[in-house]
């Protein structure tokens, strides 16, 4: 049967299982809103097309399906950047859809043209533009298979507007064939022989892990793997919740703003087991001076990944959860009980570090971000979705909140893209209706996408944002005293910042106030007990910071503790 | 020009690798996929990263669903690993060889016009035959010459026209292949 271009897309996004869409109209995709008119799609208007793209990377990350945005050409399609490179970095599968002018009109610098697929080239998995409606399934289908497998991220499929309106014979391909692209997915299991054989004959291991564990759903088995041999588990940003925050393995984060216990077992440890993890300047601090004194395994299904930053030992190129679970089944030809027990001194010094310091901070008269954190994780008790902006509410989020379960923090860590958490929190609340999620933010990161305040009002998305209000941008204004004489550059926003509690009001959303220590858990629970979009303003103690802190690189051992 | 790493490089790493590595000329051959923006792609991807393109040539092969690419870029060990790497990471690319560990002959052609005087058409003739290159244009006050070899022979040839007056010159960049019955693709 002959169809158009308009109806291929929403056929192959319904193949796809696609049920939620984040989007934005605009002239040159028309064709294609009209078509999804009368679509089954939860489709969810946003305000700016950066939240849109940020929305449909929280479903994604949330579900562990590939989000979707819907955007127009031109500066559409160019406002989607931000939020295609924050997903880029942080391995995210969503495909972003973009309006393009007609194809005669490419190249000449017509009403809203942007090449697209130029500009997002170097933060896409990939991209692509089509020309000829006769290959638009196909590259639906690669580019859902492409945004999906291997190390999952972003792709780019930009429509021109006559693609969508002419017709063609169709059927959805069946299978994807790329030559090209064939991730790799088993370890090579002498690799994985060999690794396991340096395990047995470690010392001081640790388990250092990331996302990857969380892409490829390699939690259980990670737990299973660290519990048998009694190996402690120190996880980066992108890796909280990939393993129990609050077990008694768990060293919590590692790297500059990592407990000081991950970050002196790390310095001592004489076997690291890096798995799903790209060894960033944040997590190694000076990398000659990374984990100096251990022989490092590194997993990972991405081997540009290996050997990158940090020159490792034995590189294993696979799927987490594979590698994990041969590991685990090869385990029982060795003794795990006999090796979990010679780590009874190890464990005896990690506990020593963990009593020489503890996560902490100073309570008083004013409201500590802290604080706020820690009752959020009270109240929920790890059954929530949390997201985070980015700087000082997003560390004391890592920090403060032992995140359990995969999936259930969502943040920018890669790129740091402040004005992340808000829509994020929008495409997790459409993925989870019933869920509780929180957004926890700053009151800069907040401005940087507030106008979805019309979004959550118009679709009734429960979301619930706490403001840590310290007035300033807190990680700036941190660094500034710390390296740069207390000259306090353009990080001060007190002095024009909005009523917090009118502006969501202005938009029909309900908007509560803290600013006092007691009134902090009443306010939550209030907040949390209404079934609408809910601003909390925390007015916070605005000299706070974040400890520990290891200046930027600088070894991890070199911590400014509290 | 060099290969500056954006990073610090790995195998200063204490306790891993002593010293630093030797900046090594590598040939690498590329199978990609003959479609729009491939170029872009990996032109894309050295320049980015900060790694060096000192030459590349690109044309279809017998297949027209698919070209050969031939980059000459320098780097240490570290880094040529990293571009090879991310070069395969690249959804376009079907093959990514490089051709250090094999025995492999290359070629580039150049073209040159040299300024040509009474004193010097000997001279430039005598040095053309001895290269085994060719005039193809001759001007009341220049020859043009075609030469064909490898990255020595190229530098040879030139250092000796230099003197006599080189005013323009055009390189197409190497091309390689590997000696024998072996194909550059297969796997050593």
């Amino acid at each position: 049967m002959k169809k158009t271009g308009s109806q291929i897309v929403v056929e192959a996004l319904k193949k796809e299982g696609v049920e939620a869409l984040f989007n934005y109209p605009g002239g040159a995709v028309l064709p294609l809103f009209d078509e999804l008119y009368h679509s089954p799609f939860h489709q969810v208007l946003v305000r700016h097309e950066q939240a849109a793209v940020h929305a449909a990377d929280g479903y994604a990350r949330s579900t562990g399906k590939v989000g979707v945005a819907l955007v127009t050409s031109g500066p559409g399609a160019t406002n989607t950047v931000t939020g295609i490179a924050t997903a880029y970095m942080d391995s995210v599968p969503i495909l972003v859809i973009s309006g393009q002018v007609p194809t005669p009109l490419i190249g000449n610098d017509a009403f809203q043209e942007a090449d697209i697929v130029g500009i997002t080239r170097p933060c896409t998995k990939h991209n692509y533009l089509v020309r000829d409606i006769k290959d638009l399934g196909r590259i639906l289908k690669e580019a859902f298979y492409i945004a999906r497998s291997g190390r999952p991220g972003p792709v780019l499929v930009d429509l021109p507007k006559d693609v969508l309106v002419n017709s063609t014979e169709f059927k959805y391909p069946e299978k994807v064939s790329l030559r090209s692209y064939q991730p790799t997915y088993e370890g090579h299991p002498v690799q994985i022989q060999r690794a396991l054989k340096l395990i047995m004959k470690s010392k001081k291991p640790i388990l250092y892990v990331g996302g990857g564990i969380i892409s490829s759903n390699a939690s259980k088995e990670l737990t299973l793997f660290a519990e048998r041999l009694g190996i402690p588990v120190t996880m980066t940003l992108m890796g909280l919740g990939s393993f129990p925050g609050n077990h008694s393995l768990s060293l919590g984060m590692l790297g500059m703003h990592g407990t000081y216990r991950a970050n002196m077992a790390v310095m001592d440890a004489d076997l690291l087991i890096a798995i799903g993890t790209r060894f960033d300047d944040r997590v190694t601090g000076k990398t000659e001076a990374f984990a100096p004194h251990a022989k490092i395994i590194h997993v990972d299904i991405d081997p540009t990944s290996i050997s990158k930053n940090v020159r490792v030992d034995l590189p294993i190129v696979g799927d987490s959860k594979r590698v994990l679970t041969k590991m685990i089944t090869l385990l029982e030809e060795e003794d795990p009980d006999a090796f979990r027990e010679g780590l009874d001194k190890w464990h005896q010094q990690i506990e020593k570090w963990k009593s020489e310091h503890q996560m902490d901070y100073k309570q008083d008269a004013k409201i500590k971000p802290q604080f706020v954190i820690e009752k959020i994780w009270e109240l929920t008790q790890g059954d929530a979705i949390v997201t985070t902006e980015v700087g000082q509410n997003q560390m004391w989020t890592a920090q403060f909140y032992p995140f359990t379960k995969p999936r259930t923090l969502l943040t920018s860590g890669g790129l740091g893209t402040m004005g992340y958490g808000f829509p994020a929190a929008i495409g997790a609340q459409v993925a989870f209706p019933n869920k509780l999620v929180v957004d926890i933010a700053g009151d800069g990161s907040f401005q940087m996408n507030s106008q979805e305040l019309a979004t959550v009002v118009q679709y009734q998305l429960p979301v619930k944002v706490a403001i840590l209000n310290n007035g300033s941008l807190g990680m700036i204004r941190q660094w500034q005293e710390f390296f740069y004489g207390k000259r306090y550059s353009s990080s001060s926003i007190k002095e024009i910042s909005p009523d917090f509690v009118k502006l969501a009001e202005a938009y029909g959303a309900i908007g509560l106030r803290a600013t006092t220590p007691e009134e902090v858990v009443p306010t939550l629970k209030k907040a949390f007990s209404i079934s609408k979009p809910v601003i909390i303003d925390f007015v916070v103690d605005p000299e706070e910071n974040v400890y520990p802190m290891v200046p930027a690189g600088e070894p991890l051992n070199q911590m400014r503790l509290l | 020009m060099k290969i500056v790493p954006r990073r610090p490089s790995p195998s200063k790493r204490e306790g891993k690798r002593e010293g630093i590595e030797a900046s090594m000329r590598h040939v690498i051959t590329l199978l990609v996929e003959n479609e729009f923006g491939v170029l872009a792609r990996i032109a894309g991807l050295f320049s980015g990263r900060g790694f060096n393109i000192e030459s590349l040539c690109v044309a279809e092969t017998l297949d027209p669903a698919v070209s050969t690419m031939t980059i000459v870029t320098h780097g240490e060990d570290q880094i040529i690993e990293q571009v090879l790497k991310q070069l395969n990471k690249l959804i376009s690319i079907i093959k990514v060889v490089d051709l250090i560990d094999k025995d492999f002959v290359e070629r580039e052609m150049v073209l040159v016009k040299v300024s040509a005087t009474a004193g010097t058409r000997e001279e430039i003739l005598r040095v053309v035959d001895i290269f085994r290159g060719k005039v193809i244009d001759v001007g009341s006050k220049t020859y043009t010459i075609e030469v064909t070899g490898d990255e020595k022979k190229i530098e040879a040839i030139l250092a000796l026209l230099k003197p006599l007056g080189i005013k323009e010159m055009v390189r197409t960049g190497h091309v390689a292949m590997v000696r024998g019955s072996k194909l550059s693709t297969e796997p050593s």
